[in-house]
């Protein structure tokens, strides 16, 4: 049995996720937003191409993370365009001036 | 290859391992001996890396300690820890790359000398061409100019300048402007070599010399490629210059648009091979020039063209070169560089350019078969295994220089773009142009089978049929030819007399089930 | 040796996950976010997840994170914006995050993985369903197979002719497609109207 084992590569998921959520929470930039959300999808990565040895064809994990990264480069491409107009509108990309609708 | 007994002297044996493991080993890298337990290939790069670290720091401790002493500026030189690390890096990935079937003997000297060439293989083939095609730059633009060039460097034409140049260059101080961010600026260089450095690490030089034998061997050359453009623009957003930020933005904009007729245009072989081992596509190659993938059909030779471009506009070469435009931005992203860290990026990107020079003679120019079938097979009859294996390399190695070569005479002739013609160019009409090539390529096949009957326009086999025509060396067959056809099976039979029992050798197939019924479904496929 | 290149990843991954969290510079952070990806993928390569590893590298490396940096020049307001976080903020934050973490490390700690996989064997067979190819069996060899089941055909239903109905995964792979269209219409619909209203927005601003 190799020494490096599935509960190692669970742990290193578990610490990209926690980092970008905290990463999340913490920045108030949101393209800062926008790198703790890639952290938290690439621990769930993990977790899914170290899972998908112990399914049938071997891959189901690994064809579920191509998805991950293929929606996350969509998400990333859509909410920095969304980040732009932001700017735009507000000349900052700081979350907190975000606060237009507040009545 | 057992050792030799004990009255023969050590020397002697160690000749003789030297030369079998030539001969076998490296000729079939998958199945060399192994190293049961003993790891002297990963240790040393371990301890490689690790020396280069140290070394590093002991530099930036002693740069600190000592601010203001003369001998400070010569510390801080950062090639040789990066010498020592590159060095480790490819021991490390070579280990894998020779990974072998059978954890058997423990004839740790063959593998440690067939490892040790294959490292200073690599290592020269990025720091060759470097060297070479600056000085050919030179020389090439200096006679477009009507000028010489370099001529007294080394006795005659100047052929050693870019020695002269490396020795100058480590010489410079290594400065950092104050308005950079400092860590961001020193670190830069370092992405782009490497990046550029482990994109080798996939290229096949001749048949079966690979470092690492990948299936998906050309996908992970294009991503590693891409990785390049970080480093040039986080040099130039860390240059705490207008210049250099300019010179980044150009970039980034450049690369990312760039990268989408390169996928395109780089799956068109992929598709008509259905691999995307680059050993196996150029095996399918092999044969009379006619079996170039460039003259498979009309829409891979306009694909060829357009991949060429677009490789010109990813190395930021002229007529692309926005993003070190001397006349505009002074050096682009490299304005603030000096000494060794500025020489980084040249030596990165006169590798990167042999480097995508040399997937595109693998991709479209028949790799390294030198076209005349005859020529191929006698050369291959003659001289079996190694050395007809370092004829290949030279094939392929003049081919990646030619185009090089190409590229130098277009940098020196054609003008330079400006950025929105630089970006019209791709994506108004290199993108649709590669998307339409794509689906004819597609088309093209399944037309000539209702038409004429068969997939191509060209007289003769079908490509799958064309696997390992040449080869001599029955243990190279790649395992998926064709176990289940029966007419397939016939032509391998002519070819390797030991017929489809030579199939299963060790090493490639020891494995390998016969699944007829998947494999027809994945690999055959329509074809 | 595995340990030694699965150490040397994980603490790069951790590290580089780490540091995006604590850095203040949003472009080192983009440069710490680029160490922890890469080595995600390193060790998506030793999982024997080439393609994924590679895909990692081609698509969030290489397109994304560029991105990212692209957006970070074309909205900073001055050179090296510093984000400021205020240090109670951070404080509660990592606290929650520490006990988010251990929360998880005591969930995937408490169960019995190698149990587990022993189950899966004796209900579906063995893991490895390996197509013949040029490469070794451990290294390389995802790539068909995994092309199969993209395009409706799971190899492993092949080789035992059992689970012949289970269809692969042509639904998701056509689903992602028709969203990434969706995607790229959208994304140039917002560059779009932002060019268009930018003027007249920014003319009272300024």
């Amino acid at each position: 049995m190799d020494p490096v084992g599935l509960k190692h590569y669970l742990f290193v998921g578990a610490m990209l996720f926690v980092c970008g959520v905290v990463c999340m929470a913490t920045k108030r930039n949101t393209i800062g937003m926008l790198m703790g959300v890639e952290l938290v999808l690439n621990g769930a990565n993990v977790n899914f191409v170290a899972l998908s040895r112990h399914t049938p064809l071997g891959l189901d994990g690994q064809i579920a993370s191509m998805f991950v990264i293929v929606l996350a480069a969509a998400e990333a491409a859509v909410a920095l365009a969304i980040a732009l107009n932001f700017y735009n509108n507000h000349l900052s990309i700081d979350v907190d001036r975000a606060d237009d609708l507040r009545g | 290859m057992t050792p030799s007994p004990a009255d023969i002297s050590f020397i002697q044996s160690a000749a003789t391992w030297l030369v079998e493991s030539l001969r076998t080993g490296l000729s079939a890298s998958c199945t060399l001996p192994f190293v049961g337990d003993v790891y002297v290939v990963p240790t040393l790069g371990g301890v490689l890396v690790a020396l280069g670290v140290l070394l590093r720091l002991t530099q930036w401790i002693w740069s600190r300690l000592s601010p203001g002493s003369p001998s400070n500026r010569a510390w801080r030189q950062p090639w040789g820890p990066m010498l020592l690390v590159i060095l480790g890096v490819g021991c490390l990935a070579v280990f894998y790359g020779l990974r072998p079937a059978s954890p058997a003997s423990n004839e740790d000297l063959i593998l440690l000398a067939v490892v040790s060439i294959h490292i200073g293989m690599l290592a020269a083939f990025f720091g060759l061409p470097a060297f070479a095609f600056i000085w050919a730059e030179r020389k090439i633009s200096g006679r477009i100019q009507d000028r010489l060039g370099p001529t007294h460097c080394g006795g005659r034409f100047g052929w050693l300048q870019s020695l002269a140049d490396g020795i100058k260059l480590i010489q410079k101080e290594d400065l950092a402007p104050a308005a950079a961010d400092r860590m961001l600026f020193r670190l830069a260089p370092y992405l782009v070599v490497i990046a550029s450095f482990a994109s080798f690490l996939i290229l096949p030089f001749s048949d079966g010399w690979v470092a690492v034998a990948l299936d998906c061997g050309l996908f992970i050359g294009m991503a590693v490629l891409s990785l390049e453009v970080l480093g040039v623009v986080l040099a130039g957003y860390s240059s705490g210059s207008k210049w250099s930020l300019f010179g980044g933005m150009r970039e980034t904009a450049q690369m990312v648009s760039y990268e989408v007729p390169l996928g395109i245009t780089a799956v068109i072989p992929v598709l008509i091979c259905g691999t995307m081992n680059l050993n196996e596509i150029a095996h399918m190659q092999s044969g009379w020039f006619t079996n170039w993938l460039i003259f498979h059909s009309p829409f891979t030779f306009v694909a060829f063209f357009v991949f060429f471009t677009v490789t010109l506009a990813s190395n930021k070469r002229a007529p692309f070169d926005l993003a070190e435009a001397e006349s505009e931005l002074v050096g682009g992203f490299h304005t603030e560089y000096s000494g060794m860290r500025w020489s980084f990026f040249f030596l990165a990107e006169y590798a990167s350019m042999y480097f995508v020079s040399a997937i595109g003679s693998l991709l479209f120019l028949g790799g390294w078969w030198t076209g005349i079938a005859p020529l191929d097979s006698a050369l291959h009859s003659m001289l079996e295994g190694y050395p007809g294996r370092v004829l290949g390399m030279l094939v392929l190695l003049s081919k990646a220089g030619l185009l090089v070569c190409v590229q130098i005479w277009i940098r020196w002739t054609l003008p330079r773009l400006r950025i929105d013609q630089v970006m019209t160019t791709c994506l108004k009409y290199l993108v649709p142009i590669s998307c339409f090539l794509f689906i004819g390529s597609v088309i093209w096949p399944l037309f000539w089978l209702s038409v004429a009957g068969r997939p191509t326009m060209l007289p003769g086999q079908s490509i799958g049929n064309r696997v390992q025509v040449l080869s001599v060396d029955p243990t190279q067959v790649p395992v998926h030819s064709d176990h289940g056809h029966g007419d397939h099976h016939d032509h391998l039979d002519h070819r390797h007399p030991h017929g489809p029992s030579s199939h299963e050798a060790p090493g490639h197939t020891g494995q390998a089930p016969a699944v007829n019924p998947v494999q027809e479904v994945t690999l055959r496929g329509g074809r | 040796m595995g340990v030694l290149v699965f150490t040397i990843f994980a603490l790069a991954a951790c590290g580089g996950a780490l540091a995006v969290v604590l850095s203040q510079n949003v472009v080192r952070m983009a440069f710490w976010l680029i160490i922890s990806l890469s080595s995600v993928a390193g060790l998506f390569f030793l999982l024997n997840a080439d393609f994924v590893g590679a895909t990692q590298l081609l698509i969030y490396v290489g397109g994304t994170v560029v991105l990212l940096i692209f957006g970070v020049m074309l909205t900073a307001q001055g050179p090296y914006t510093n984000l400021k976080t205020n240090p109670g903020e951070m404080v509660l934050a990592l606290a929650v995050g520490g006990a988010v973490f251990a929360m998880l490390v005591a969930a995937f700690t408490g169960v019995d993985w190698d149990a587990n996989s022993d189950q899966i064997e004796r209900k579906f067979g063995s893991a490895s369903t390996q197509v013949a190819g040029y490469n070794q069996q451990d290294e390389g060899s995802s790539v068909r197979r995994m092309g199969a089941a993209l395009s409706g055909i799971r190899t492993e239903s092949l080789r035992d002719g059992r689970n012949l109905k289970r269809p692969g995964y042509l639904l998701p792979f056509e689903i992602v497609s028709v969203h990434l269209l969706v995607v790229l219409v959208g994304a140039s619909y917002l560059a779009r109207a932002k060019r268009r209203v930018a003027p007249s927005q920014s003319s009272p601003a300024a």
